[in-house]
């Protein structure tokens, strides 16, 4: 089969919508297809990997663990837009994963190398 | 060109729907391909067979079925977020079928292009 190289865009915070949740659905599932995959995270989707998420007062599974769990499904591409950190006072030190923090002209660049770019 | 279509949003709230519809009519008009529209997050919704607008609205469930029987496109309906959603195979208007995610990543390798209608 192909190897084609997959890019799923997440945009939106964790909880509010459930973008986020299945998104990460696909991402398990497109990993058991031996592609390349990678991830991206732009706008309010710079939150889904924001430490110490605690959904229980919500009565909203947490499943911000599972970026964690990632490099088990040879996952490791994971991509976020310095701008979208920078407009929201995050920096790489609240993130709960290792990302490659790149400007959005970069991020343009990868995004035109993809096969396929899914946004959630 | 093989296009596979991803819908992301249910019909009639978002206009998502609609455009997928229109877009897959006009890529076959032009001779091209519609390898799969695949129905994900909210987008189940556009499988139910109890869908049942005003008359003087469009059917948009309808008109998909109507898209498989005449062109033969496969509709595919995500399991997981259909059960999240009550669409199970005893409300599935005809033309749809329930698979897995994995018919979305098949159908991302096996198209030439994949283009998303969601919000």
């Amino acid at each position: 089969m192909a190897v084609k190289k997959f890019m799923f865009v997440n945009r939106k915070a964790p909880f509010g919508t459930i973008y986020a949740l299945e998104s990460l659905e696909v991402v398990l599932i497109a990993a058991t297809f031996d592609q390349d995959v990678s991830l991206v995270f732009i706008d309010d989707g710079v939150y889904e990997l924001v430490k110490g998420q605690d959904s229980k007062a919500i009565g909203i599974k947490n499943h911000s663990r599972t970026y964690r769990a990632l490099d088990g499904y040879d996952v490791e591409k994971l991509y976020v837009e310095r701008e979208s950190m920078a407009a929201r006072g995050l920096t790489e030190d609240d993130l709960l994963v290792d990302v490659e923090v790149l400007s959005s002209a970069e991020m343009a660049d990868l995004m035109a190398e993809q096969d396929v770019v899914l946004s959630f | 060109m093989k296009f596979g279509l991803l819908v992301s949003e249910g019909p009639y709230t978002h206009q998502a729907s609609d455009t997928a519809y229109q877009f897959a009519v006009a890529a076959i008009a032009k001779g091209h391909e519609v390898q799969r529209v695949f129905f994900y997050h909210d987008g189940v919704y556009n499988a139910t067979r109890l869908t049942e607008p005003p008359q003087d609205d469009r059917h948009i469930v309808n008109r998909w079925a109507a898209l498989k029987a005449e062109h033969d496109v496969d509709l595919v309906v995500c399991v997981a977020a259909a059960l999240r959603r009550g669409i199970k195979e005893e409300v599935l208007a005809p033309g749809f079928r329930i698979s897995g995610l994995g018919q979305l990543v098949d159908s991302g390798i096996k198209a030439d292009r994949m283009v998303t209608f969601g919000d």
